[in-house]
């Protein structure tokens, strides 16, 4: 699948135009805050309808990209939508949708300050992570990934209060260090075959490697992609950035940026390795010990926080683990079931920040042991993070079971039972710490009498997150529904393992 | 060996006037003996030059019908004396600026020795 | 008539200017920026000519006079001397414009002579670039430091020291390098670079010309400024007036670089070098110390123009470390970051003169937010200008990295690799220091949104040349695999 075999449109151009288009726009109308959301909206609906249009070739396993400029001799600025990047680009861009609309209940609920950076910042974002998702190498994914690094900094510390700004500041120490080991992964990948581009099947074909290069090699890409991945021990930024607002840890560290690299970890392991470089050097095997290891300690330590963000931070760390787990064991359904798991986890994880936000905005909470009794104040919001919590736990008839169920099989298909007892027991952890959430909300009585006259949140909020669950809920039943991810999802598992 | 000290007795006393110049640009804390140490070290490099022009047995290189034009070994050759010229040019040129900077110095800090000067510069930077 | 001159019409405009300003504006004071501006302009439009002629007529030897080298000089342009030397005016000439008010504010009644040095310094620059002769460019070389000495000298109080400082160890190196040609005359019998390149391999490394090669490299390294060489620069970076710096720092330090890749890699050659003197390695050595050393101590500054200044010895470094791997992608990151540290240099040193104009000073504890809303789009250029020294897509200098990266990795120098990609690390610190001061209201104490801030950018004749600095670090960026093709690639000596 070399480029040249492509054909040349502009879609995938547009669409990472698209946001980047509307900046000055936010940014010139940003006292005027219905023009301004309107100029987010607009960028968002018609990134996704292009996106969208990009999806039946997609089906057919067809890619269509352009090439730019040449970035360095012998490498373009290229741009290609295989079907793994559709795939990618459709879980961002329709969720943003649905952030920018729960955005608006959030920041205006608390009034808060600098929305046009906020908004014109989050557009950047959705131009990068399309970007990264339509990059056609890695020199262009590399430029993407560190404009992504960039751009989300302004979002992090949007409070600017202390906790803020230290949390941006070990958020860009933890990934501009990983930009530099993915530059260096990049260089050395050059040296040695002379291309950068993205293949199914693996880049290194026919170069031999001696083990020790391809290990190093492979540290030094899991270095790279693993900070955004937030595989232990590079996790540590994640529960740290939870000192951003509320719709941010939504969308960008549950899908945006986390998925990235997790999209990154499935590029290197598919597109740029290659399964059989992978298990001639067992490397899928170090990708599963790292992999088991963050999904139980996250479990565990997820059990141990009271605060409701920081919670939910680390069961995303366990979750995306989940992804970077089946991604190291190179079967079929295995594969299937983590790129499932980046769609479906996106929805649940994002409808559960929802419900977060929309608490810490009705009624001031932001720990767990304060929320006895909200779920008779609150009916919908925690009605939908239930949902999520059952999808999260792998139960059906959630999407997050049918995810869950491939990653098993893959298991099976791999011949080590390991990865499925290490799901089991996540499943099992999950459950023991999301459930007494909702026993909490909907089982216990309030203290005293503060929630009496507080009624559901905003509609800004509450739509957006009872419109995601229900597509939880949805997709779980019928998981080619609309978006044929499934489809779309086991067609690439099939072009990483058959090596096309 | 003998002949190898003696024969370049030139390049010798050259080097000599050269440590003798480092030495004092480099150690000496006194503005004007760097200066000084600045005039010999670039001197001791035109005398280098110099020395290189010179050919045993050779006179000056003016023609001299006497000699003849023929053979260039008897005349000592002219071509680094002229570069020369442009050093030494260069060289009084540096010394001018340098002195004009040391005046400057003196009338604001009434000091010549570089530790004192640094010192003050450094006590002038932090209450900046 | 001027096609055929071009390479000679560069420095010859610039010293007539600096003939000419000093008896012009004699008695009309505010005749003096006009001609050094056209000067300059001139220059620049000369360079563009010279780099078209060389793309398409390959390298253009003129000879001064009709003497035909070796005995005569000859200016000779060819890629590289093209490719530096439009680098060296087209900065100036930003930097230049920029200029008319920073010399106004700080020097108001030495403009005159000011402008007058500066042209001075740009004939010594562009006649080292162009001369195909040692002796000629040791003559340019201490036109131009002397220029530097007096541009240094008329800061405020401190800089008579500094510029004294700067005149000691100058000297050395100009002297040093003087010697070194003198062994060069004694062992080949030729000043002509082409002629000694043809006559030294049959020479087979005399200890004369080795030590030739060693002094030379050594002066020509003071004036680099390549660690431990470099204790002259801060000073003489930080108490210079602001037009100085912003003229010095971009482009100083790169004509000695310009003269050691002459000297390494087109009159010895590669081979002779390193059977010889392990120069190269020990450039790549001082080159990676350089990079941590400079970034490392660039962190502890509180001036922005000192920090600027220790952040040029760090980038002085790469350009080192780049000719010390002596490989294709070595000399390819090198030259490039010639380029590249010239653009992002000079429009860090404008802002820090717009910011001294605006605000008084330029101390990095003083900056807060009101300089953001005061001074947007000076900030924003800083910004760019961050984020290439960071080394952040696809600003331009990303890219310097990228090459001399896989210039690391053809040799096998992982230390070097290691050191290259902290130092971007190091210089997050210093310069995300200085955005969240300048993007983030303070966190105690002031109102929320006192709009009493008004915009008090600094005026167009500042700005314009920053924000155009800012621009090309963009543009460049997307750009550079056409220049790297186009020219540098041509650059890399045969054989390589």
């Amino acid at each position: 699948m070399g480029i040249d075999t492509m054909t040349i449109s502009f879609v995938p151009l547009l669409a990472v135009l698209v946001s980047l288009l509307a900046v000055p726009l936010i940014l010139f109308s940003s006292r005027r805050p219905n023009l301004r959301e309107f100029w987010t909206f607009g960028a968002g609906i018609i990134k996704f309808g292009l996106v969208l249009s990009l999806l039946p070739g997609a089906l057919a396993g067809k890619s269509v990209g352009i090439e730019l400029l040449e970035l360095a001799p012998g490498i373009r600025l290229a741009l290609k939508a295989d079907p793994f990047g559709v795939f990618f680009a459709m879980i961002a861009s329709g969720l943003w949708i649905f952030t920018s609309f729960y955005s608006i209940g959030y920041m205006r609920g608390l009034g808060e300050h600098k929305q046009a950076r906020y908004f014109s910042a989050f557009a950047v974002c959705l131009s990068a992570t399309i970007g990264i998702a339509f990059s056609a190498n890695l020199l262009t994914f590399i430029l993407f990934y560190e404009i992504l690094t960039i751009a989300t900094y302004p979002l992090v510390i949007h409070k600017e209060t202390p906790k803020a700004i230290r949390a941006g500041r070990k958020y860009l120490a933890y990934t501009l260090t990983a930009g530099l080991f993915l530059i260096a992964a990049a260089a050395v990948t050059w040296q040695i075959t002379g291309s950068l581009d993205f293949a199914a099947g693996g880049i290194f074909k026919s170069h031999p490697m001696a083990p020790s290069t391809a290990r190093i090699l492979f540290f030094l890409f899991l270095g790279g992609v693993g900070v955004k991945a937030s595989i232990m021990p590079l996790h540590s930024w994640l529960p740290t950035a939870m000192a951003a607002p509320t719709p941010v840890s939504a969308l960008l560290h549950a899908v945006a940026v986390v998925k990235s690299g997790v999209f990154g970890v499935i590029r290197v392991v598919g597109f740029v390795f290659g399964p059989a470089l992978m298990k001639e050097f067992g490397l899928g095997r170090i990708l599963m010990v790292f992999a088991g290891f963050t999904i139980i300690t996250a479990s565990l330590l997820a059990l141990k926080q009271d605060n409701l963000k920081r919670r939910l931070a680390y069961s995303t760390v366990g979750h995306l683990s989940y992804i970077v787990l089946g991604a190291g064991m190179l079967t079929s359904a295995a594969l299937t079931g983590a790129m499932l798991h980046i769609a479906f986890h996106a929805t649940m994880k994002i409808t559960m920040f929802f419900v977060a936000g929309a608490i810490y905005v009705n009624l001031h909470k932001e720990n767990i042991s304060q929320l006895n009794g909200i779920g008779r104040v609150m009916p919908w919001s925690m009605g939908a993070f239930t949902v999520a919590a059952i999808g999260l736990s792998g139960l059906p008839p959630i999407n997050g079971f049918i995810s869950k169920w491939y990653l098993g099989m893959g298991s099976v298909q791999a011949d080590t039972l390991i990865p499925l007892f290490i799901l089991v027991a996540s499943g099992l952890l999950n459950a023991a710490y999301f459930f007494p959430i909702v026993h909490r909300a909907f089982f216990r009585r309030p203290d005293g009498d503060e929630l009496a006259g507080h009624g559901e949140a905003s509609p800004f909020m509450v739509v957006p997150l009872c419109l995601t669950a229900t597509l939880s809920l949805a997709v779980g039943i019928y998981p080619d529904l609309f978006f044929r991810f499934f489809r779309l999802a086991s067609n690439v598992a099939g072009a990483i393992l058959g090596g096309a | 060996m003998f002949d190898f000290i003696v024969g370049h007795y030139a390049y010798w006393f050259v080097f000599i006037l050269m440590a003798i110049g480092l030495y004092g640009m480099i150690i000496k804390c006194n503005l004007v003996k760097k200066l000084i140490g600045m005039s010999i070290f670039q001197v001791s490099i035109i005398l280098f030059y110099v020395a290189g022009a010179n050919k045993w047995g050779a006179t000056v290189p003016v023609a001299d019908p006497a000699l003849g034009t023929a053979d260039p070994a008897k005349y000592i050759n002219p071509l680094p004396h002229t570069l020369m010229l442009t050093a030494i040019v260069v060289g009084v040129a540096t010394m001018g600026v340098a002195l004009a900077l040391v005046i400057t110095i003196y009338k604001r800090y009434k000091s010549l020795d570089e530790t004192r000067l640094l010192e003050q510069m450094r006590k002038e930077d932090d209450t900046e | 008539m001027i096609l055929s001159n071009s390479p000679a019409l560069v420095p010859l405009s610039l010293l007539l200017a600096a003939i000419v300003i000093p008896m012009a504006a004699f008695r009309r004071r505010w005749l003096a920026y006009p001609l050094a501006l056209c000067a300059s302009a001139f220059a620049t439009g000369i360079s563009v000519v010279n780099i078209i002629r060389v793309l398409t007529e390959g390298t253009i030897h003129y000879h001064f006079g009709g003497w035909i080298p070796p005995i005569g000089i000859e200016y000779v342009l060819d890629p590289l001397s093209s490719f530096v030397t439009l680098v060296v005016n087209a900065v100036s000439l930003m930097v230049l414009v920029h200029a008319r008010r920073s010399v106004a504010a700080e020097l108001p009644d030495k403009s005159m002579p000011f402008y007058a040095v500066v042209m001075l310094m740009l004939t010594g620059f562009n006649g080292i670039i162009l001369t195909g002769d040692f002796f000629n460019l040791y003559v340019f070389l201490e036109i131009s430091s002397l220029a530097l000495y007096g541009m240094i000298a008329v800061g405020g109080r401190k800089s008579p020291i500094a510029a004294f400082r700067y005149l000691i160890m100058g000297t050395v190196g100009g002297s040093f390098y003087l010697l070194g040609v003198g062994f060069i005359y004694m062992t080949t019998g030729s000043l002509n670079m082409a002629d000694v390149a043809r006559i030294a391999p049959s020479l087979h490394q005399q200890p004369a010309l080795v030590a030739a090669l060693g002094l030379m490299i050594t002066g020509l390294g003071i004036k680099m400024a390549i660690f431990p060489l470099h204790g002259w620069l801060p000073d003489a970076y930080t108490y210079a007036p602001s037009a100085s710096s912003a003229l010095i720092a971009p482009v100083g330090a790169k004509v000695g670089v310009y003269a050691i890749i002459r000297v390494i890699f087109y009159v010895f050659g590669v081979e002779f070098v390193r059977n010889s003197l392990p120069i190269t390695e020990i450039l790549a050595w001082l080159g990676a110390i350089a990079i941590i050393y400079g970034s490392i101590q660039a962190i502890a500054q509180k001036e922005m123009k000192r920090m600027l200044a220790y952040s040029s010895v760090a980038q002085i470094g790469y350009i080192g470390l780049g000719i010390g791997l002596a490989n294709p992608y070595g000399i390819i990151g090198a030259v490039l970051h010639v380029m590249n540290h010239a653009l992002m240099k000079a429009c860090l040193f404008l802002v820090a003169g717009n910011y001294r104009l605006k605000l008084g000073h330029s101390t990095i504890p003083r900056l807060d937010h009101r300089v953001r809303r005061r001074m947007p789009w000076t900030t924003a250029a800083f910004t760019i200008g961050a984020l290439s020294m960071v080394g952040v897509p696809p600003t331009v200098g990303f890219f310097s990295k990228w090459y001399l990266a896989l210039g690391t990795i053809q040799n096998g120098r992982w230390l070097f690799l290691t050191a290259l990609l902290v130092s971007s690390l190091l210089n997050a610190v210093y310069f995300f220091r200085i955005l969240e001061k300048v993007y983030m209201k303070p966190l105690e104490g002031e109102a929320a949104d006192d709009g009493s801030v008004s915009l008090d950018e600094a005026p167009a004749s500042m700005l314009v040349p920053t924000l155009v600095l800012g621009i090309a670090l963009l543009l460049l960026g997307l750009l550079n695999a056409v220049i790297v093709t186009g020219i540098i690639s041509r650059i890399v000596p045969p054989g390589m």
